[in-house]
């Protein structure tokens, strides 16, 4: 058995969907029933009107991943799921943080600040001053500690967005989803991939 | 013109009819084919009972005096019938009563639509009276589930809800309408049945290379052994099945809702898996070379200890489901699919052969468990009576042609373990959530799905007085269903693993009964109650004789053991005689 099935590390799950309420519900109970805590959660519309997608990130083992996204699939309103390691994807967050004025222009080099973190400032104004940035979770914490000796006032992070390196995108896959004929979902297993040894005794 | 013509025109749009939400919902339920509905009226539903006053020509209601037993109502008249169970219920405490019927059915994979009536769409949100979210309520135990506050949604999430409760791996649908939905006026266009939903594939491809790799494993093994679930059944695929085992030679068990789907006496049907399955299924189930699972998910009730399970085996698994494929049980060759469709491919490729030692194997296991468990338990030496010789009875008297509708317990194991089925959709339980209280409401259901058959509901004295309330529909409808109650005068499972595992520290399993004869007298039904061998046997045959409902109490030896048994957490192999 490879590592990846045995280690937990950060899973992308992309779940294209129909838009339609309590789907959401019917997602999050699934992770929820099984005690696995949602990172990160986003729903946005897809390249394709009317379809939906989800973005959401867990910690866990490849295997229970897989599991879990086969349940998601199984809901009648789901058309597809993804699940990708960090590698397999191209994924941004984004952070907003208020900092105090006067604190700021007073002591810190700002322009040295935004450059060496690639932050951008959204509004002035006399009494805060807020900036953005936009990239892995490690670029934005790293904003954080060095705004907090100037009074960080707020924080938040956006869930984290993701696009899937080797993907072509869903409208064939949407094209074949609405003829009749059953699907041809090649189901991963862990055995038939490795081919044809498996079945001599 | 043809019938198929006639279905066609009957959906093709007709000139729009002004009609009410609640009238168009009973037009859709009559395009789908439904005759049959369980339910209980309220506040929110009304108007829906309303219009059903001018339909009782049409569709036949029963009314239940619990929702919970209208549910498994509907859930016995799914399994026997093979159709969609349908069941009405109003808002708040109506809604909620069905949630453990629901979940049994989520879990039993039973085709059900399920009506709830919902406050006015006004009133959402408000903690109006008798406003329960129930959509949030159900969305774990059901497959599907919807709110309609609109009444122009009605045709089409109706004929949603039936394609989605009946197709690839059935399960219950619930459809919640707001009060004002089912008043509304529009123009009805007529019904159009839904057979594809772009997001829904609940028919995978079959890979024939897969199908191929199945069958060469097949080919290649020695000791090939067949466990089978009720996936068979609701594929309406025991011909396929037989044909397959037939062909291949492969002993064959079943799960507790894989029952019938063979008949009992079958040669290769070498018995029942599981914690008190038989012997030689269990214990070989770790000495195969490939083990074929089809329409079965691995419940831990089934496999025992999952690391020690198999693991000698390469495993095959049919299901449509692609989310059971390595749920559970790593599978060597995954075949997805309606096995209906994927058995003829796979006996086409499989060779003919018998595994006559093999199979002996298993019949040596079954000789030491007669003599170990099966002989006492059937022809009891002892006074008292036991649970075996009363279902060995059963078969004795109906030849096995009965369906029996079990409730959940020591009964419950020793009637899947002993009734003899001639038939398919004759074995009536609740297997995945064992939800005591089941089988007296289910085989009312299960009578009204196949009217022509003996319907025996085999209930403890536990579970029986969880919905004896449903005494009152056999009563008000004249459901002739027999109802045989096992009084051992304890909750006899949880007493069994109280004195197995707690060192017979006996807490709160002694339960008391009232007169159920009188209670039965009090409901019109008649009855008796039996704890004599020589009256044993008279007893069951006027039960069975008589025409409407009977009750028979037979009062059994208090302190029996379900045997043989897979203690909870111990392998397969490791099962008990004793
Ligand atoms: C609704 C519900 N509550 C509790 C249980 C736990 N339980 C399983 S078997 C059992 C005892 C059943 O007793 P009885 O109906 O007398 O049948 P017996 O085992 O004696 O045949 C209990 C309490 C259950 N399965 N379902």
């Amino acid at each position: 058995m490879s590592t990846e099935n045995i280690e937990k590390q950060e899973y992308n799950i992309t779940v294209y969907t129909e838009n339609q309420i309590g789907l959401l519900t019917r997602i999050a109970i699934i992770f929820s029933r099984r005690k696995i805590n949602i990172e990160s959660l986003n729903t946005s519309p897809s390249e394709i009107e009317s379809i939906h997608r989800f973005n959401i990130v867990i910690t866990e083992t490849r295997e229970v991943v897989q599991k879990v996204c086969r349940q998601i699939e199984k809901q009648v309103e789901v058309l597809k799921v993804y699940f990708n390691t960090n590698e397999d994807v191209i994924w941004q967050e984004m952070a907003l943080y208020k900092v105090p004025t006067e604190e700021i222009a007073e002591k810190a080099l700002v322009e040295r600040l935004l450059r060496e973190n690639g932050a951008r400032v959204v509004v002035i104004r006399s009494d805060y001053t807020v900036f953005e940035t936009t990239g892995h979770r490690e670029e934005t914490d790293m904003l954080i500690t060095k705004l907090q000796p100037f009074g960080l006032i707020e924080f938040v992070r956006s869930a984290r967005i993701a696009i899937i390196k080797d993907s072509e995108g869903f409208n064939r896959k949407l094209r074949e989803f609405e003829r009749r004929e059953p699907g041809h979902e090649p189901i991963e297993n862990e055995y038939l991939n490795k081919g044809a040894k498996v079945f001599t005794m | 013109m043809d019938t198929a013509q006639k279905e066609q025109i009957a959906q093709e749009p007709k000139a729009s009819v002004e009609m009410t939400g609640s009238v168009a919902l009973l037009e859709g339920l009559i395009a789908e084919g439904v005759d049959t509905i369980f339910g209980y009226p309220g506040g929110a539903i009304m108007p829906i009972y309303d219009a059903l006053y001018d339909y009782m020509d049409k569709l036949n209601h029963v009314l239940v005096r619990h929702e919970q037993g209208g549910i498994h109502a509907g859930q016995g008249y799914a399994r026997t019938s093979g159709k969609v169970g349908v069941v009405f219920a109003t808002s708040g405490p109506g809604a909620t009563n069905l949630v453990t019927g629901l979940a049994d059915a989520q879990i039993d994979s039973t085709p059900l639509v399920c009506i709830t009536g919902q406050v006015f769409a006004h009133l959402l949100g408000t903690d109006a009276f008798q406003e329960t979210d129930v959509i949030n309520i159900t969305t774990p135990v059901t497959k599907w589930n919807y709110q309609i506050t609109d009444a122009t949604e009605i045709p089409e999430v109706l004929a949603k809800a039936f394609y989605i409760a009946k197709s690839g791996r059935p399960g219950p649908v619930l459809i919640d309408i707001t009060k004002n939905a089912q008043l509304q006026k529009f123009n009805f266009e007529g019904y159009v049945k839904c057979d594809h939903i772009r997001s829904y594939r609940p028919r995978p491809h079959v890979r024939q290379e897969y199908v191929q790799a199945a069958a060469d494993l097949i080919n290649q093994a020695k000791k090939p052994f067949i466990l089978w679930g009720q996936g068979v059944i609701l594929g309406s695929a025991e011909q396929e099945f037989k044909a397959f085992i037939e062909k291949s030679g492969i002993p064959s068990a079943w799960t507790v809702l894989g029952a019938g789907a063979i008949p009992t006496d079958h040669p290769l049907n070498v018995g029942m898996l599981g914690m008190h399955g038989n012997y030689g299924p269990n214990v070989l189930t770790n000495e195969c070379d490939v083990l074929i699972a089809i329409g079965m998910r691995f419940d831990d009730r089934v496999t025992g200890r999952l690391d020690k399970y198999a693991k000698q085996a390469k495993v095959v698994h049919l299901d449509i489901d692609p989310a059971e494929i390595d749920k559970n049980v790593k599978t060597t060759v995954p075949v997805w699919g309606d096995c209906k469709e994927t058995l003829p491919l796979l006996t086409e490729l499989v060779e003919a052969k018998q595994h006559t030692e093999w199979l002996a194997k298993f019949n040596d296991y079954m000789r030491q468990e007669v003599e170990a468990v099966i002989k006492d338990e059937l022809f009891p030496t002892s006074d008292e009576l036991t649970m075996g010789e009363v279902i060995q009875l059963v078969n004795e008297l109906t030849k096995g042609e009965a369906i029996i509708v079990t409730d959940v317990g020591q009964h419950q194991m020793v009637a899947c373990r002993y009734a003899k089925f001639n038939n398919t959709r004759s074995n009536v339980t609740s297997g995945g959530l064992g939800t005591m209280g089941f089988s007296l409401p289910a085989a009312i259901g299960a009578k009204y799905g196949a009217p022509d058959k003996e319907v025996i509901a085999v209930i403890g004295d536990g579970g029986v007085q969880m919905t004896i309330q449903e005494l009152g529909t056999i009563m008000q409808f004249g459901v002739a269903v027999k109802v045989l109650i096992l009084n051992n005068q304890f909750l006899g499972m949880v007493r069994q693993w109280q004195q197995l595992f707690h060192d017979k520290r006996y807490s709160f399993v002694n339960i008391t009964s009232p007169d159920y004869v009188k209670v039965a007298e009090g409901y019109r039904i008649p009855g008796q109650s039996v704890k004599e061998r020589e009256a044993l046997k008279a007893a069951l045959k006027t039960m069975i004789e008589h025409e409407g409902a009977y009750l028979l109490e037979v009062m059994v030896t208090k302190e029996n053991n379900v045997f043989p048994m897979v203690p909870q957490g111990c392998s397969v192999s490791e099962i008990r005689l004793k």
